[in-house]
């Protein structure tokens, strides 16, 4: 959303409402303040119900255009941000980047004034450059939606993270919540330890050395080394994905050493508390970072992640295109 | 907003509840009957004539909730609605008589998105609508079935009706607002 559309918005509508509602454009966790944060989870809570429904679909956006952008591989964030428009009737295109005018050689500004140009009201992109995510809300009207920038934020996966710890474990004061892999290039990472700080747990983080972010301090959670030492005691445990994928250049002398270092096993998720659970954003490299037991195991709350998902990214896109709010009346 | 009068008490709101209770075991059989209450002051009557038509023939007649907020077609209009709630409806609609309640009927346009969401659930044999105070200006061609009071209003008045449940009493008042509501 442009600043003057956002500013005339604001003078327009301030004043009718003093109840909690969010900002133009969610592209990152460090903008929402606590109560945008519980605004996101208690209206996701409700709409997991549409899910279980005969006819899965509310006519909540019906009319509203969301365009997906994603210019980097993922099936899991793009389904479900197209089912959570669909199941709100709003219209959805996705584009990806191999076929998009991308590798014919585009701008994303040039992409993003094209696709504004045909009047979305929502745009959902994924992107391999930090800050592209602002970018692009600083240069269209439309909402726009952080789904992944580089290694700076993806916001939705912090939030549905938080529901899924929220439903297992209640709220998130005292909660000791360890997260361990590759926190240097990890958006999910930083955008959990800044979500879960906001709402009151202690995050730890661990992973090995070559792997950890330089300022890792600058976070604000407590760095370990040790994977041991990290998850003893924690209430939850999250395990983020090695990039297999990039081949040599892992900074890691092998996937089985590193299974053998920071790999969630039975013995080692003993450790934590007797009631601990279990994470993981997904995609899953089975036998590098997590353990097949622990996996599909009692504790594990990953396919919880994938329901919830869908649920919050209904909310994100039903509050941004302008439904619900706090401590607001409804006339009859 | 101006308090102009109190027009229902307690006593006088328990009174329209149980004649209407008594009105839709008479039109309809009580076996027939579910009773699904709009969020958030029907959720409360619903409950009330649930007990009075399970007091009166000994029926226990399924009790849903819906929330309209999805489906209200002012969404762009409102600057701000309510949080929303689940829709909660534990049991099939096909076969039975519906009845909707909802405290306040006013434009219509809450009701016929109720209607829309139980549609979505499955096919009534009929929908009704029960409201404890009818108060006017309709939107859309819609009537209740059941009404606790008419009371005809103009459009700078607000009818606000507080229920012990979720307000601490129970009773129906009208103010004046300094400005048009609609």
């Amino acid at each position: 959303m442009t600043d003057a559309v956002a500013a005339a918005r604001e003078t327009s509508e301030s004043s009718a409402d003093d109840g909690v509602t969010l900002n133009d454009d969610l592209t990152s966790i460090a903008d929402l303040t606590r109560d945008q944060i519980e605004l996101i989870l208690d209206t996701g809570d409700h709409f997991r119900e549409i899910s279980e429904r005969p006819i899965k679909k509310v006519p909540a956006l019906r009319g509203k255009t969301i365009v997906n952008l994603f210019f980097e591989p993922s099936t899991r964030t793009r389904t479900s941000f197209e089912i959570a428009g669909k199941r709100l009737s709003a219209d959805v295109q996705s584009i990806s980047a191999s076929t998009s005018s991308v590798v014919k050689g585009e701008t994303l500004l040039d992409t993003a004034q094209n696709i504004e140009a045909m009047a979305p009201d929502i745009l959902v992109m994924r992107h391999k450059s930090a800050g592209s995510a602002d970018f692009l809300a600083r240069h269209c009207s439309a909402a726009v939606v952080n789904a992944g920038d580089g290694a700076h934020e993806h916001p939705t996966q912090a939030l549905l993270d938080a529901l899924t710890i929220r439903q297992a474990k209640g709220s998130f004061e005292g909660l000791r919540v360890a997260i361990v892999g590759d926190i240097a290039h990890s958006r999910v990472a930083r955008s959990n330890v800044i979500c879960l700080s906001k709402l009151g747990a202690d995050v730890v983080l661990a992973g090995p050395p070559t792997l950890m972010p330089m300022h890792a301090n600058a976070l604000g959670a407590e760095i370990h080394t040790s994977m041991d030492h990290a998850i003893a005691d924690a209430d939850v445990v999250m395990m983020l994905r090695i990039q297999v994928e990039r081949g040599g250049n892992l900074n890691l002398p092998s996937t089985q050493e590193y299974f053998r270092l920071y790999g969630l096993t039975e013995e080692r998720l003993a450790l934590a508390k007797d009631d601990a659970v279990v994470m993981h954003p997904g995609p899953m490299n089975r036998g590098v970072e997590i353990a097949s037991s622990v996996a599909d195991g009692p504790r594990s709350l990953i396919m919880n992640q994938v329901t919830n998902g869908l649920a919050v990214r209904m909310a994100i896109l039903f509050l941004l295109a302008g439904g619900g709010s706090r401590n607001v009346e409804a006339t009859s | 907003m101006r308090l102009k009068a109190n027009i229902m008490d307690a006593a006088q709101i328990d009174r329209a509840l149980s004649r209407i209770a008594h009105e839709i075991v008479e039109k309809n059989t009580p076996e027939r009957v579910a009773l699904v209450g709009i969020r958030t002051r029907g959720v409360p009557l619903a409950e009330t004539l649930h007990a009075k038509i399970k007091e009166y023939e000994g029926v226990d007649v399924p009790i849903g909730t819906v929330d309209v907020t999805l489906y209200r077609d002012d969404l762009s209009q409102v600057a701000a609605s309510p949080v929303v709630q689940a829709t909660e409806l534990g049991f099939s609609l096909e076969g039975f008589h519906v009845v909707l309640i909802d405290d306040v009927l006013f434009t219509g346009r809450t009701v016929r998105a109720a209607m829309d969401v139980l549609m979505d659930y499955g096919r009534a044999t009929s929908i009704q609508l029960a409201v404890l105070v009818d108060r006017g200006h309709r939107e859309l061609p819609i009537r209740a079935d059941y009404v606790g009071k008419n009371v005809p209003t103009s459009a700078r008045e607000v009818i606000k009706v507080t229920c012990a449940e979720i307000d601490g009493e129970d009773n129906v008042s009208i103010h004046e607002v300094e400005e048009a509501v609609r």
